[in-house]
């Protein structure tokens, strides 16, 4: 808390794209405000000014994936009162999490010459798996509002208002109608959490996940009906394993398809 | 003083997209290195695309940036229609430039008046400046918005939006959907030029180089999605002939590949290059604009691409509200198309310069390999030069000013940092 009694907020970047700490910066309506209401203590894509911590609110953005990442987060954490992992990266590894199936020094290779400069870890992993976390909000990216609602939430000292049924739930609201059963397509909906209201349905495509998994997915449920619609298994395995495919249950999905 | 080193560094370099750092060492008079460092860690999309399937490459590599998805969409859906020899209706070619537009206005928007424009007027940020200056940043947050309301309007959200595709889109804006935006865009438009005036007024740092400016060049617009690759010194190639003239070379101080064109070295991709190259493609109002504040083409002081950008911004809104007015909903959102093995090259205008994608598919759209040039990647050797060239002048100011002007030049360039694979560090030694 600063003198004039402001939280400090904080927002830290590891490996990632910068879409959801963006995603503050996109809240044109509230960003002033949200500028009067806290001490942006360190926000550096923002910021040249620095306040020391400890801060009030953290926001992680991104996974963790260097040696040096590995340590930095544990600074984080021990000067973050409440820390919140936002973003796909962040709360399942993210995009980047596809190395994890793959031998990583093969995939330095492919990108560098000289491999040797190059320090990486084997995997890339959510924030959760090195401290402890207080909120995960999911998403690629994560959904504006819904950072204004944890960011609220946590500074009055409420749970927030985050959902945790499936896309499907977002469709029939909007009334969109389901592309699996009218067009036949393959769509992680069923599985994946709610949260973007839906857009890929509703832009004629099925959902590729990108919220990571629901509460209890029926994910084998959901694979079989890609098979039975005449998905490949290869292809209906890459599904899985995309923007949130290191998370328990599209890993697990992923795999089997793969045999 | 003389013959004493001495260095500056600054570890995380702020208000830029990802994770950097600079660092420069003098002697006596002579500055002895300079290291503008990428240490965003290394997320291996060429490597992981791989194995994957075509239709899949523009989700993924949105991934690369959160700033500038649609820049890697749009490359890379160029490079797989070559390689799958597809062309797209008119109505679809518009809209990608529609979309385009949008991202153009909410990145400049964003980097001009919320991580740059701070620089030249002394503040940390843009919230600290909107106390002393509100009327501009609401008027820059205007403008943001509706660049990302143009992005959300035909992709669904402004950040990694889902519709284009190979061929097309998922689904196409109907005509009434746009007629509605066209009012707010014109306002939009007003402000803008508002924007571009006040830019020409910032005091600018007397600093100028002989720069080779590369972009794309149409022969009918200003360039976005086609075009060949020009320079100011008379390169002049087709996309396809990319990785015969320039080079990307690896460095032990950056997690970024160093690009040069081979035989010549460093270049300066950017809205800079493109307005010093494109400038008789701007329409109207943004011509008259900018002869209006005493533009001058060719601009060589990198500080001014706060103008270019705001001019490009300008132009973005013309360009969008043009665009709907012609607009004829195409036939079908996208064109129907046969998978082939081949060989595909796409470069277009990302809101920081030419983006380059290469992939080579396989008969059943498998990726086998993947090539991705960002922006960010061509101008770190510019950057460095840059710094290189001021550092006598720059280190004649107090420390911290020294710093901050450093940190200012690396800004000119917008460094998307996550693209070149993100956040700067400023180090100068001095003993």
């Amino acid at each position: 808390m600063m003198k004039d009694g402001r939280p400090k907020l904080a927002v830290f970047k590891f490996s990632s794209c910068d879409g959801c700490q963006l995603s503050i910066l996109n809240l044109e309506d509230e960003l002033l405000e949200i500028g009067q209401r806290v001490t942006i203590a360190y926000f550096l894509e923002a910021s040249r000014a620095t306040v020391d911590g400890p801060y009030d609110v953290g926001l992680v953005e991104g996974s963790i994936s260097t040696p040096h990442e590995k340590e930095l987060i544990k600074d984080i954490r021990r000067r973050c009162r409440t820390l919140i992992a936002i973003g796909a990266c962040a709360t399942a590894g993210g995009i980047q999490a596809l190395r994890n199936w793959k031998d990583v020094k093969e995939f330095i290779g492919v990108v560098y010459a000289k491999p040797e400069y190059i320090e990486t870890l084997e995997k890339a992993t959510p924030v959760s798996e090195h401290v402890k976390v207080d909120f995960e909000l999911r998403g690629c990216p994560v959904n504006k509002y819904q950072i204004l609602e944890v960011l609220t939430a946590f500074l009055a000292g409420r749970k927030p208002d985050i959902p945790s049924y499936s896309v499907c739930v977002e469709c029939k609201r909007k009334g969109t109608v389901c592309v699996v059963v009218s067009r036949g397509m393959a769509c992680l909906g069923p599985v994946t959490q709610a949260g973007c209201g839906a857009i890929c349905p509703s832009y004629g495509r099925g959902c590729y996940g990108c919220f990571g998994p629901m509460e209890s997915p029926n994910v084998e449920s959901l694979a079989e009906r890609f098979l039975q619609l005449g998905v490949s298994r290869r292809d209906a395995a890459l599904m899985f394993k995309g923007f949130t495919g290191w998370a328990e249950p599209f890993r697990k999905a992923g795999e089997v398809l793969e045999g | 003083m003389k013959g004493k080193t001495k260095t500056v560094s600054v570890d995380y370099l702020a208000r830029v997209e990802g994770e950097g750092s600079l660092y420069i060492k003098v002697k006596g008079d002579q500055v002895v290195d300079v290291k503008f460092r990428i240490f965003e860690p290394p997320r291996f999309f060429e490597a992981f695309l791989r194995n994957r399937k075509y239709y899949e490459v523009p989700d993924i590599t949105a991934r690369i940036c959160g700033i500038c998805p649609i820049a890697h969409q749009m490359s890379s859906v160029h490079a797989l229609e070559m390689a799958f020899g597809v062309k797209v209706d008119d109505g679809i070619r518009e809209l990608r430039r529609l979309i385009y537009c949008g991202e153009w206005i909410e990145s400049h928007a964003l980097h001009a008046f919320l991580l740059h424009a701070p620089d030249f007027l002394g503040y940390e940020d843009a919230i600290r400046m909107a106390k002393d200056h509100p009327d501009v940043v609401n008027k820059a947050l205007f403008v943001k918005k509706l660049g990302n309301k143009l992005v959300t309007l035909l992709g669904g959200r402004e950040v990694h939006p889902v519709s284009v595709c190979v061929g097309g889109f998922y689904k196409v804006p109907t005509k009434r959907q746009l007629d509605a935006v066209k009012d707010e865009l014109r306002q939009g438009m007003e402000v803008a030029r508002e924007l571009l005036e006040w830019s020409a007024k910032l005091k600018f740092p007397k600093f100028e180089q002989e720069y080779e400016f590369v972009s794309l060049r149409h022969q009918n617009e200003y360039p976005m999605n086609e075009g060949r690759i020009v320079s100011n010194k008379g390169l002049d190639i087709d996309v396809s002939e990319y990785d015969e003239y320039f080079v990307e070379e690896q460095v032990p101080h950056s997690n970024a590949l160093h690009s040069y064109i081979k035989g010549r070295g460093a270049y300066f991709v950017g809205p800079l290059a493109r307005i010093n190259l494109n400038s008789d493609k701007l329409h109207d109002i943004t011509k008259e604009t900018l002869k209006d504040i005493g533009f001058r083409i060719p601009c060589k002081n990198p500080f001014m691409s706060i103008i270019a950008r705001c001019a490009e911004t300008l132009y973005s809104f013309e360009e969008a509200i043009r665009i709907i007015e012609d607009y004829k909903e195409p036939p079908r959102p996208r064109v129907d198309y046969e998978v082939r093995a081949g060989i595909g090259y796409g470069c277009t205008e990302a809101p920081r310069g030419i983006l380059y994608h290469r992939y080579e598919v396989a008969s059943d759209g498998t990726i086998l390999s993947a090539k991705i040039v960002p922006p960010t990647a061509q101008n770190q050797k510019r950057i460095e030069e840059d710094l290189r060239s001021m550092a006598p002048e720059v280190l004649k100011l107090p420390p911290k000013q020294a710093v901050w002007r450093f940190e200012q030049a690396i800004r000119n360039y917008d460094p998307c940092i996550s693209c070149a694979t993100h956040f700067l560090k400023l180090e100068v030694e001095r003993s």
